[in-house]
């Protein structure tokens, strides 16, 4: 929705880094451009820098180089509590000695509000969360779900522009969690706040965001779009950490007209879209998503390069077909195919030969 | 399925009424359980109920007054102690034959240390007539009233009638009574004279000063149990390790190294001199005094304060802090309003246990408090190893043991005994 | 109880039984005493030889003599008597004697006679004050006082241990309302021979307390005996009252600047009593024990230890040279002419009747 080179940007990270034993930086070189009201996701698993960046934009932790910018000013040397940055933490972190009612008030007294203004504000933001009758209950007679609406309305009470919230789902089950995350998404584009949304849960990030940051090695290696990042991911990493993947090695056998031509470690040949590989004699990971392997031959295009594969396992999914093979010495090869009237079900040890559209199949770094 | 449709009672499979057979399976259940715990009962019983319990039976008993002189005593039922007259001869004859007997069997001397307790003198009378009545000859020797008057004018005097009158009984308010500064004379309860009054003033500055030490430890401890439950383990430990540092050193040793420490020609005082601070003559005196003690027992209690505030503080997550920092709270604001309060029932479990130690230390005021800095452990270590009225001794025991339990009661209305935890 | 105890001896005795001993006695002997240097020169003269004369005999020490009287109390309560032969000083075994928790002996019967064949109990002569007690020293509690730190002058008299103005500083006093008070009343003008006439009456024992509240400020009290020479040592006190042979191990062993004050030093006697109502195998053993502990030689050795005069008039004459340092014994005696110009005759019959009513009204001043 929201174009990176924006001019009205919101949250900035300009050449950040971080480092916390002078040695090894968590954060390396980041730059990030936020415009107001977007649903950004760092994703990335643990120990990819992703945490780190919230926690800088929260003032919990400084950044050790770099400008770190918030409408405009920047934020470095600004203290928490002074940022006006709502946050929802990953255990909800709701004061266990105050009622719902308090916790809910508390941003509101430190900001020297009156009482009756404070009042009405914490029955809107109970209300906004649907929890208008547990103002008086404390925060251990709530159950998973309910705590994760109080912490939300209270990181929302105080009317904060920018939203953080450091896995703020992880704890809950699969199902509750599915509802949160829509709860969540409406309530942000409802308020029009913008937030930065941590998490290491693809289907999540995709699910939310407006644009997802996918974090690896302390740097964003691809942010964009959801539907961006699944189908043209940018290198081999965020194709294989952002839904399931297959993945063929190769080297490069030359570059004509935007398609090259990948011969696989076994001899044989394919054509792929080159996304960073430039040069002929270049190993590359080839990346080939499930649903997009045909092996209907009459669904192939004319003249593709096809693979010889063997269906190795066949599993029954109801709305999908989830088919194993071994494709060029690969085991792992798995192709899904949607249950159709049509659709063939295929044998453990039936010979098959499989192929994709050259533009579906990209050749990224090895 | 049957049982459902019948009227009766529930039955199990083989017969037997459900109710039944579910208590007597819980039954094995809670025999087993208290097998278990039967050793640790037991030792509990008899080291320390039965302890307790014989102190407080100590506290009024009186037996030995009339285990000692029978005879006496009853003679004496019959005398008003409110006349101005001395007992008639019966009572003085019975008296010698009790005396005799008792001479011999070398338990006058028990009786004597009882009476005197309550009048002063008395023991003198006792141990000086009993050496010369072991070689009367009892039966034949009358009137006793002026042999005995003779012997010792003691035996003249009327209060010492009244004293044996009133400590007759097998039981006796007597200790308690002189452990809050009061008497039972003949005339009934009175407070005592003035220079004899030390145990109100002795369990109040008990009271007192272990509550300063009870708040010094909070003071002190606090930002160390903090720094405890914040620093990375490898910190952490090392600096658990010097929090219970004293606790691997003898009490002696440690009491013994203050003193070393806080005399007048001790080390502190020598740097203050050194320094310029405090002159050469005019050096502080920080030992045989309240401040000695409380310094003392502050560094050995310290832990007893620290390890329970540490384990309720490691449980509160560093996120708390954070939340109330992003929720716009200053760091201060975000500590007392958010950090402090979660804190408070490892506070209240470090002071409920510094405090009742505090209140029956007596090795360390004894040997860092002089006189002023005593506590009333000290006078019940007192009587129960020197001077050996243990009666007194387990009367203040008893008062302390009240004063305690009554202080717990108060917490537990105030603050909430739920509150306490120790992790 | 008896049971372990029983066994326990059975099992002794058969691991000792080739060792040649008499079988009715027990090999064990636990010994009350003071501690430090006093116990130490027991030790020498009267363990470490017995000792080697009976190879086997186990000898424990408990420095638990300052308590005795309570703790005997509390043994005999629980019928549980575990000390065999405790060090006393003269009025503490009459108490003792009196409550019956002492065994009466036989001096003569069960005590060694001198060499010359004078038998033990003229031997001692007026020392035996009690018919349980074996006297075993006569020593003195006197003042030492830092010949560095009191000035010029140096104190001459008991009463200047009263005289702030003179002798500014703290003073270490015994706690305890024995010596204190007389001393007190001494030095408030009350005669030598008046003494326990006048600390008989309410007023006297308040005029004493009064005397004592003079100096009461600066003093630090003190419970072992090991505690003045400490004080002194540290320069925490001026002067001090102690026992003179802690003094003297102060002095003459450890070199310390420190000067005694022999007026008014008061005399007392520690001795030795055997707890009453021991098992016969335990009493034999103890009784073999005294007899050899308290000849003439064996009191005179202790004296080459320790500055304190023996008991019997028979070892006097053998009183020689301290047995580290060399030198000289007697005239650190309490009892050497030149020590004993003005001594104070400590009363036990007096402290014996009266002690229980006047600790407990120095308790009472004591922590106001």
């Amino acid at each position: 929705m929201a174009d990176a080179s924006n001019n009205d940007a919101f949250v900035e990270f300009e050449r950040v880094q971080k480092s916390y034993d002078g040695e090894n930086l968590v954060v390396k070189d980041l730059n990030l451009i936020m415009p107001k009201g977007e649903f950004l996701t760092m994703l990335g698993p643990s120990g990819s820098g992703k945490t780190t960046c919230l926690m800088m934009l929260a003032g919990f932790e400084t950044a050790t180089h770099g400008d770190i910018r918030l409408g405009g000013t920047s934020i470095n040397n600004i203290p928490p509590h002074k940022r006006g940055i709502g946050m929802v933490f990953q255990n909800y972190a709701l004061f266990p000695h105050m009622t719902i009612a308090e916790n809910l008030s508390f941003p509101l007294e430190v900001r020297k509000m009156g009482k009756s203004e404070r009042e009405a504000k914490v029955k809107r933001a109970l209300d906004m969360v649907e929890m208008g009758a547990f103002g008086g209950r404390r925060p251990s007679q709530l159950s998973g779900g309910q705590q994760q609406r109080i912490a939300l309305a209270r990181a929302l009470v105080f009317e904060p522009e920018l939203v953080l919230m450091d896995e703020p789902l992880g704890a809950l089950d699969k199902q509750l969690r599915e509802k949160m995350q829509f709860e969540i998404t409406h309530l942000a584009h409802r308020l029009g706040i913008t937030v930065v949304y941590v998490t290491h849960d693809q289907t999540e990030a995709l699910t939310m965001s407006d644009r997802v940051a996918v974090f690896e090695d302390g740097r964003i290696q691809q942010l964009a779009p959801p539907d961006k990042l699944y189908e043209e991911p940018q290198n081999s990493f965020v194709a294989q950490f952002i839904g399931e993947n297959n993945t063929l090695e190769g080297v490069v056998k030359e570059i004509n007209n935007g398609v090259a031509l990948v011969q696989l470690d076994d001899g044989e040949l394919i054509d792929c879209k080159p996304v960073n590989v430039s040069k002929p004699g270049e190993r590359t990971r080839v990346s080939i998503r499930p649903e997009r392997v045909e092996y209907n031959k009459d669904r192939l295009s004319e003249g593709a390069h096809t693979l010889k594969a063997e269906v190795l396992e066949f599993i029954y999914m109801g709305d999908i077909f989830r088919t194993r093979l071994r494709v060029a010495g690969n085991d792992e090869f798995v192709i899904k195919t949607r249950n159709a009237p049509d659709q063939v079900r295929l044998k453990p040890g039936q010979q098959i030969e499989i192929g994709w559209l050259p533009e579906d199949c990209r050749a990224l770094d090895a | 399925m049957s049982d459902t449709t019948q009227n009766g009672p529930v039955l199990a499979a083989d017969g037997t009424p459900l109710k039944r057979s579910l208590a007597k399976a819980l039954r094995m259940q809670k025999i087993r359980a208290l097998m278990l715990i039967a050793p640790l009962l037991l030792f509990i019983l008899v080291t320390f109920i039965l302890p307790v319990g014989d102190m407080l039976f100590r506290s009024v008993d009186n037996r030995i007054v009339q285990e000692v002189l029978p005879t006496t005593v009853s003679a004496l039922e019959t005398w008003d102690p409110a006349s101005s007259e001395l007992p008639g001869e019966a009572v003085f004859a019975a008296l010698a034959v009790d005396m005799k007997a008792a001479a011999e069997a070398k338990v006058h001397t028990k009786v004597a240390k009882r009476l005197n307790y309550e009048n002063p003198g008395l023991s003198s009378v006792f141990r000086k007539s009993g050496r010369k009545i072991k070689k009367w000859d009892v039966e034949n020797e009358g009137p006793y009233k002026e042999r005995l008057i003779e012997l010792n004018d003691g035996w003249a005097d009327i209060e010492l009638w009244r004293t044996l009158k009133t400590y007759s009984g097998k039981r006796t308010m007597g200790y308690f009574l002189n452990a809050v500064d009061m008497k039972l004379g003949a005339e009934g309860v009175t407070v005592r004279p003035e220079d004899e009054r030390i145990y109100n003033t002795m369990l109040i500055r008990t009271m007192r000063m272990s509550l300063i030490i009870t708040f010094s430890c909070i003071m002190l401890g606090y930002p160390v149990a903090w720094l405890l439950a914040n620093l990375s383990t490898r910190s952490a430990n090392m600096l658990m390790i010097l929090v219970l540092l004293p606790f691997w050193t003898s009490l002696l040793v440690r009491t013994s190294s203050w003193k070393i420490l806080l005399q007048q020609q001790g080390v502190i005082n020598d740097v203050l001199v050194w320094i310029g601070i405090v002159g050469d003559d005019n050096r502080l005196v920080l030992i045989n005094n309240e401040l000695g003690t409380i310094i003392a027992m502050t560094h050995i209690l310290l832990p007893f304060m620290i390890l329970p505030m540490y384990s309720v503080m490691q449980t509160i997550q560093p996120t708390y802090l954070r939340a109330a920092k992003s929720l716009g709270a200053t760091n201060w604001t975000a500590f007392w309003r958010v950090y402090f309060p979660q804190s408070v029932p490892g506070i209240g479990a470090g002071s409920i246990l510094v405090f009742i130690l505090a209140v029956g230390y007596y090795i360390t005021p004894a040997l860092v408090g002089g006189t002023k800095g005593t506590f009333i452990s000290n006078l019940i270590a007192y009587h129960i190893s020197t001077s050996g009225n243990w009666g007194l001794g387990a009367a203040l025991g008893a008062i302390l043991l009240a004063v305690v339990l009554v202080l717990y009661w108060v917490y537990d209305k105030i603050v909430g005994i739920d509150n306490v935890k120790l992790g | 109880m008896k049971m372990t105890k029983l066994s326990a001896l059975a099992m002794t005795t058969a691991l000792i039984a080739p060792a040649a001993f008499a079988e009715d006695m027990a090999n064990e002997l636990t010994l009350v005493s003071w501690g430090g240097s006093y116990q130490a020169s027991q030790t020498k003269a009267y363990t470490e030889p017995y000792m080697a004369a009976n190879p086997g005999v186990k000898i424990i020490w408990d420095e638990s003599s300052a308590e005795a009287v309570a703790k005997l109390r509390a043994m005999n309560e629980a019928g549980n008597v575990t000390w065999d032969l405790v060090d006393a000083v003269a009025s503490d075994s009459m108490r003792l004697c009196d409550e019956g928790l002492a065994e009466e002996l036989d001096h003569d019967a069960d005590l060694a006679a001198a060499p010359d064949g004078t038998p033990a109990s003229e031997d001692f002569g007026d020392l035996l004050v009690s018919d349980c007690f074996v006297p075993q020293i006569v020593y003195s509690t006197t003042f030492g006082y830092r010949t560095d730190l009191v000035g010029a002058e140096a104190p001459t008299t008991v009463c200047d241990v009263f005289d702030l103005a003179k002798f500014p500083g703290k003073r270490a006093l015994q706690k305890r309302p024995i010596d204190n008070m007389e001393w007190a009343l001494y030095c408030d003008g009350v005669a030598k021979d008046d003494i326990y006439d006048v600390l008989g009456t309410d007023e006297g024992v308040a005029r004493g307390l009064a005397k004592l509240d003079t100096i009461k400020d600066s003093v630090v009290w003190w419970s072992a005996g090991a505690e003045t020479p400490q004080l002194l040592a540290d320069g925490e006190v001026v002067m001090g009252s102690t026992f003179n042979g802690r003094l003297f191990s102060a002095i003459a062993e450890q070199n310390q600047p420190i000067g005694m004050l022999w007026d008014m030093q008061s005399f007392d006697l520690d001795g030795r009593i055997v707890p009453a109502g021991l098992p016969a195998d335990r009493k034999a053993r103890v009784m073999h024990f005294l007899k050899f502990a308290t000849d003439t030689q064996r009191l005179a050795d202790q004296a080459a230890y320790i500055s304190y005069g023996p008991a019997r008039a028979s070892s006097a004459p053998l009183v020689g040279k301290h047995a580290e340092l060399g030198i000289d014994m007697a005239p650190h005696m309490p009892t050497d002419p030149a020590n004993a110009g003005n001594v104070h005759t400590y009363d036990y019959e007096w402290w014996a009747d009266n002690r229980d009513d006047l600790d407990a009204k120095f308790q009472a001043w004591l922590v106001k």
